[in-house]
């Protein structure tokens, strides 16, 4: 009996701290939704930010988040793929594969924004580019490396050493067997764990205050000139994201409808990094049934 | 009697400081079957994997001595890995099919050494099933993935994915293990079958398996080969006490 109500007790305090957990993600997306569905409308997601007058939008903005989620995914995959290959295939236990590790490690806990200042000083002022994209993809890079190649090694380690096995029992070489076998079975992990990281990204402001900078020119879509700074697809160019924005009409705008556009901001950053978390358990349930082959 | 397809001397295999394999000398005759019994831990499978060099992928393995193929040491030091794996193919203890479909798990073999032409990929395809006795159950679900069949089905694709590369030698590694009753008496005759184009090596857990399908027994002991012959005799008339010992199921 007096070992029953223990049980029921200790039950009751898993429960309720599940219970905290959820409420506190609840809470907090539900407050944001709630105070930024009033100002989220097609001209808001669309129009550029207003300057010194209300009703302005954070359309380039927008777009400056998802191309500098393009830029530093286009470099963080491939470089962060062959890493984990190598880590999961190829290292031998020894000196130089403590070392990468140790650098991994370490890269995975530096502070954003002292990697926003180490991108300062060298992909803004070291390269003379000043403040652009570019900049900003690669200090992304820097904080979102350790994390991919953590995710493709895992999930490189994780396809089952039999079907290794049985590539090379057929006489495949080991690249063979790396392409055609453990990559693709690997492939679904991989995806998961880049859309998690995405979301990092996309929501990451103080590594890109002092690198892709707080100010947008005005884009223009129909320009296609990836040398022109007004053209929305030069790299080369300054470009304040959504995460950045939000950080910025809080802290030193001019416009009225300061509370508008943070609240509207909040929620699309949100609802973007929600969606990729989604569609990430999406992927995640897929694999499952794939591998179990449903 | 015709030549050994393997002639194995002197074997000797250490893993780091533990030798698993002593003084092993051994012939393997072609177109015959041999089953290598004994208790777990006794260096039956590790002998096997030593055939097609598979133990080259543990770290700390290091070996004596010498394996020949048709006469070749296959551990010469300019041997071809890959080019020895495709001659001497192997079947592992749990069915290993690819997350890909019937038809890629068969056709992955013929792929990568070379082979693109579709029709002659449909034609091994078809072939290769058959020959594993697979075909007349799986003909309409070659596009499904491999790993919707059944356990006994993945095995049987596994040989027919083997046969795809056409080697010469076929290691089964306790080949049924992983299967139920039915599976395995499906697997055990296509054993039988493939006997008469290929060198087989079984390595088996079941003493009744290894009668029923082998010609040839080899009976390992704590790194040892205590006896190997006929299988008949080595069932029926074992010269070492230890051999008699196991099969009557004192131990192991």
């Amino acid at each position: 009996m007096r070992a029953q109500t223990a049980d029921r007790i200790a039950t009751g305090f898993f429960y309720a701290g599940a219970g905290v957990v959820v409420l506190i993600l609840a809470g907090l997306i539900g407050y944001i939704l709630y105070h930024g569905a009033s100002s989220i409308d097609w001209a808001f997601i669309t129009s550029p930010p207003g300057g010194l007058a209300a009703g302005g939008g954070i359309g380039p903005q927008i777009f400056n988040s998802f191309y500098l989620l393009f830029l530093t995914m286009f470099i963080t995959i491939p470089i962060g793929l062959l890493a984990g290959i190598y880590l999961a295939e190829f290292a031998k236990p020894g000196k130089v594969t403590e070392a990468i590790r140790l650098s991994i490690e370490t890269l995975t806990s530096l502070p954003s924004i002292v990697v926003g200042l180490f991108g300062l000083l060298i992909f803004v002022n070291y390269t003379g580019w000043g403040y652009t994209l570019m900049s900003g993809a690669l200090a992304l890079t820097v904080i979102n490396l350790p994390m991919m190649v953590r995710i493709s090694e895992e999930a490189i380690r994780n396809v089952p050493m039999e079907l290794r096995e049985g590539s090379l029992a057929l006489g495949a070489t080991q690249w063979q067997t790396i392409c055609k076998v453990v990559l693709p079975s690997a492939f679904l992990s991989i995806m998961t764990g880049i859309i998690i990281t995405s979301g990092r990204v996309f929501g990451e402001a103080a590594a890109l205050l002092f690198t892709a900078g707080m100010s947008s020119p005005p884009l223009n879509f129909t320009n296609l000139d990836i040398t022109s700074p007004a053209s929305p697809w030069n790299p080369f160019r300054p470009a304040e994201t959504l995460a950045v924005h939000i950080w910025k009409v809080n802290s030193e705008s001019l416009i009225p409808d300061v509370r508008r556009v943070a609240d509207g901001s909040a929620a699309i950053l949100i609802l973007v990094v929600l969606f990729f978390n989604i569609s990430a358990r999406w992927l995640g349930r897929r694999i499952h049934n794939k591998l179990t082959g449903q | 009697m015709a030549l050994a397809k393997f002639d194995i001397q002197n074997l000797n295999l250490y893993y780091g400081n533990m030798q698993a394999l002593k003084d092993i000398h051994f012939d393997i005759k072609p177109q015959h079957i041999t089953a290598l019994i004994g208790p777990s831990g006794c260096g039956k499978s590790t002998f096997l994997r030593t055939l097609n060099r598979m133990n080259d992928l543990i770290a700390g393995v290091r070996l004596e001595g010498s394996i020949l193929l048709d006469g070749q040491d296959i551990y010469q030091p300019d041997e071809d890995v890959v080019n020895l794996r495709k001659r001497v193919g192997m079947v592992f203890q749990r069915p290993n099919p690819f997350p890909m479909s019937v038809y890629d798990n068969i056709a992955y073999g013929p792929r990568i050494h070379g082979l693109k032409d579709k029709r002659k990929l449909d034609q091994i395809v078809e072939q290769s099933l058959k020959a594993a006795a697979l075909w007349e159950e799986i003909k309409d679900r070659l596009h499904r993935s491999a790993l919707s069949l059944s356990g006994g089905q993945q095995q049987r694709l596994c040989v027919a994915r083997l046969l795809a590369v056409e080697p010469e030698v076929l290691l089964m590694d306790e080949p049924t293990s992983a299967l139920d009753p039915i599976s395995t008496i499906k697997v055990e005759e296509l054993i039988t079958e493939l006997k008469n184009q290929y060198t087989i090596v079984i390595v088996t857990h079941n003493m009744q398996q290894a009668a029923r399908v082998s010609d040839t027994t080899a009976f390992f002991l704590n790194g040892e080969l205590v006896e190997s012959g006929h299988t008949e005799g080595i069932f029926t008339m074992p010269r070492d006490k230890r051999t008699e010992d196991y099969i009557t199921g004192r131990f192991g």
